[in-house]
């Protein structure tokens, strides 16, 4: 049964409007570009993206071996690690607690301005976990088997 | 093949059929929820990573990938109504607002809750995060929109013009995660590659979404059936079922024949 030509024009008034709206939305979304974006990642901040003079996000990956606890002057523990995207890495100090899923190897968000000495001085650290769902005696077996899941770089 | 389209079109009929449906559909969510709760709860391994904190999971992903569906039933559903001039679209359209918002809420929640002992933070204006409140709003709006007409068919109208503008949202939320960098990690699921969840956790996250979409369906179905009450209380099927239920049910098939 063909549709009745009134119904196929609403139809398509209606299949047409949405498509036009896409395209516009589209174009918005791709015109705002970086501010859709959470953070800046390392490599972005070495080509000069991200602004300097303000309060910004870093992400990616606690580089392996980084992490070390100093305690300072006024006797607060400061955590110093290095994050990387594993094109270039930038220096990260913070001095509050850390989240529970923070660890080397383990992607994260942090909050802070870059210093004169090119370090990034954080006064937030948030753990970004990946899609990965695993049962800890399933990642015990591929280990013993020998193939350790641990990301690295 | 269009008869049973414009069968649907009728209130009555669909009365009548989801009276029919409505027993296997309540007995399903129960069972499928009984199931899923079971196995996700109690025997579901807890992550490598997360503890014990991974179970959110078993109520957090469904109720996201329902705000969703339910959102794009809405707005289809309001351009059935919007096209054909049907009725039960438009009160399945309206009757979808309410659930959809309720599923969208316990996303909202539910993530914050998960949020905070996993990302240490309970709200990040992400991508992800803003996309899906931005849906809460828009189902809040049609439902105010809806509400503000006295006229219920200028509010359909309406309310469905609104649900098909925000269509737009919904592929905005599913690949915000792979447009932008976001706090939220990426998709375990819904990716063509084998998904990175283990099948002792993705059994009965599978069987909850699916007791989500069974609940979702019951509860829609009583919502319709309510909504088709009030809009046809002048009609003549309606007064005589309610004037006297008995004799409405037995002398169905006879008053037909006559």
């Amino acid at each position: 049964m063909a549709m009745k030509p009134h119904r196929k024009k609403k139809l398509l008034a209606i299949v047409g409007g949405v498509l036009a709206l896409s395209v516009a939305v589209g174009l918005i979304l791709y015109a705002s570009g970086q501010k859709m974006n959470l953070f800046y990642t390392p490599s972005e901040i070495a080509q000069g993206k991200a602004p300097l003079d303000q309060i910004i996000r870093v992400g990616g990956l606690v580089k392996m071996g980084t992490v070390e606890h100093v305690d300072r002057d006024d006797s607060v523990l400061e955590t110093r690690f290095v994050v990387t995207d594993k094109a270039m890495d930038i220096n990260v100090t913070f001095d509050r607690v850390l989240p529970d899923l923070f660890r080397e190897g383990q992607g994260v968000v942090a909050l802070g301005r870059i210093d004169e000495q090119g370090v990034f001085v954080a006064t937030e650290v948030l753990a970004k976990h990946d899609e990965e769902y695993k049962a800890p005696e399933v990642l015990d077996a591929l280990e013993r088997a020998g193939h350790p899941v641990k990301k690295d770089d | 093949m269009w008869t049973w389209f414009y069968q649907l079109a009728s209130p009555k009929w669909f009365y009548e059929i989801s009276r029919k449906l409505l027993p296997w559909f309540t007995g399903t969510t129960l069972i499928l929820f009984l199931a899923g709760l079971t196995l996700g709860l109690l025997f579901s391994p807890a992550d490598y990573q997360q503890g014990n904190t991974v179970r959110i999971m078993y109520i957090h992903v469904p109720a996201a990938y329902l705000s969703m569906m339910v959102y794009v039933i809405m707005a289809v559903a309001g351009a059935i109504g919007l096209v054909w001039k049907i009725k039960v679209a438009h009160i399945v359209s309206v009757s979808c607002a309410p659930v959809g918002a309720m599923f969208t809420a316990l996303a909202l929640l539910t993530g914050a809750i998960w949020g905070k002992p996993t990302w240490g933070t309970y709200w990040v204006w992400d991508a992800r995060l803003t996309s899906e409140l931005i849906l809460l709003f828009l189902y809040l709006g049609f439902m105010a929109l809806h509400s503000a007409f006295d006229d219920k068919k200028s509010a359909d109208k309406a309310s469905a013009v609104l649900a098909i503008v925000g269509v737009v949202n919904i592929p905005i939320i599913h690949f915000s995660v792979e447009w932008w960098n976001t706090l939220h990690q990426g998709a375990s699921l819904s990716k063509f590659e084998k998904p990175s969840i283990e099948a002792a956790m993705l059994y009965p996250l599978l069987i909850m979404i699916f007791a989500f979409k069974f609940y979702f369906f019951t509860v829609l179905m009583h919502r319709v059936r309510t909504e088709i009450l009030l809009r046809e209380k002048q009609a003549k099927w309606v007064k005589a079922m309610i004037t006297g239920e008995t004799a409405y049910s037995a002398s169905e098939n006879t008053t037909e024949a006559k």
